[in-house]
């Protein structure tokens, strides 16, 4: 397959996955919502047959509301993200950025394998010049690559880091990343996204982690 | 009739419950398969009502380990995936008049779950 087909087929995929699961997501904060106001009128049906409204259920279920509505404020904050990283091939972005929205989009499917995401982050800022998207994409498969190797129950170190070159994006404490069941990595998608991004990715058993290097100076 | 509600959705599955209770129907709750597996050890129920995608255990491996130590036990699905491909797997497991999509209505599973006790 040609490079740019690899690169247009893998991000076709990924977005199709984080707006899969960002709906879900959003599912199940309408059905919460659906089920307090259910209740809600449930309370108020009850209240018209004579029974007494307690006013500390009513703050309970319009606290949950509450709390629901900023469940979804926060994944609709990083559903725009998330839209918006196509909009430039080449931009200047934080990477403590790209890891907060690298870790929201990807929050349930570490969920899901009872994985647990531990994230380090710069103390200050690091800009980066890149394609955002792009980036992005990268680290989801290499993040599905620690993933593939780690089991449930097993935590995954993802750093990032300033360096003299621009930033390390690493992906730690990987297990088993030699055994027969493990994925070859990095394959052609990040290979292909690797070299559009003029980033570097390491496969390091040894040290038990994958790795992107990634120049300040650079466009996809 | 009695209803174990498996969602790894606290707030939902909590006020489903008191919903359900309300209509008559005795409905209990976990929010994990290991605790709803934990609840069947002591308590027998009529059907179980899983959410599809749960972390670890999902609502498809839930059904089939619940299976073997409640073979009569009678399944209802809810998801939140509207995907075709999701709801083709789901619905072959159990029917795709017992596979329910979020946000769900009372009345809608109040009525399955009454069907399901029929099959």
């Amino acid at each position: 397959m040609a490079h740019m087909d690899v690169i247009g087929l893998s991000g076709i995929q990924f977005f199709g996955k984080m707006s899969a699961s960002i709906s879900h997501d959003l599912k199940n904060v309408l059905a919460v919502i659906n089920e307090n106001a259910g209740l809600l009128e449930d309370l108020c049906l009850m209240a018209g047959k004579g029974k007494l409204l307690d006013p500390g259920r009513l703050k309970r279920l319009a606290e949950d509301v509450k709390h629901q509505v900023r469940r979804g404020d926060r994944i609709t904050t990083s559903m725009n993200d998330f839209a918006h990283s196509v909009d430039e091939a080449s931009v200047s972005i934080d990477v403590s950025k790209v890891v907060e929205l690298l870790v929201s989009l990807s929050e349930r499917f570490v969920a899901m394998r009872g994985i647990v995401l531990e994230v380090g982050k710069p103390a200050g800022p690091v800009a980066i010049t890149t394609f955002p998207f792009i980036l992005l994409n990268l680290l989801w498969l290499c993040l599905g690559y620690a993933m593939s190797v780690v089991g449930p129950g097993k935590a995954i170190e993802l750093l990032a880091e300033k360096t003299e070159e621009g930033a390390w994006f690493r992906f730690c404490k990987l297990e088993n990343m030699e055994t027969d069941a493990a994925p070859p990595f990095p394959a052609e998608r990040e290979i292909a996204l690797g070299q559009a991004l003029h980033a570097q990715i390491f496969r390091d058993p040894a040290a038990r982690e994958v790795k992107v290097l990634l120049a300040q100076r650079q466009g996809a | 009739m009695k209803v174990l509600l498996v969602d790894d959705e606290k707030e939902l599955v909590t006020t489903l419950a008191e919903r359900l209770n309300m209509r008559g129907v005795e409905a209990q709750w976990a929010t994990s398969a290991e605790e709803a597996l934990n609840r069947l050890q002591t308590e027998s129920f009529d059907v179980a009502v899983l959410d599809v995608k749960m972390p670890k255990v999902d609502g498809l491996l839930l059904k089939k380990q619940v299976q073997e130590r409640c073979p009569a036990m009678k399944f209802i699905f809810v998801t939140g995936h509207g995907s075709s491909l999701d709801f083709e797997t789901g619905a072959s497991e159990v029917g795709r008049d017992y596979y329910l999509v979020k946000p769900l209505k009372i009345e809608v599973l109040i009525a399955k779950i009454k069907e399901a006790l029929q099959r």
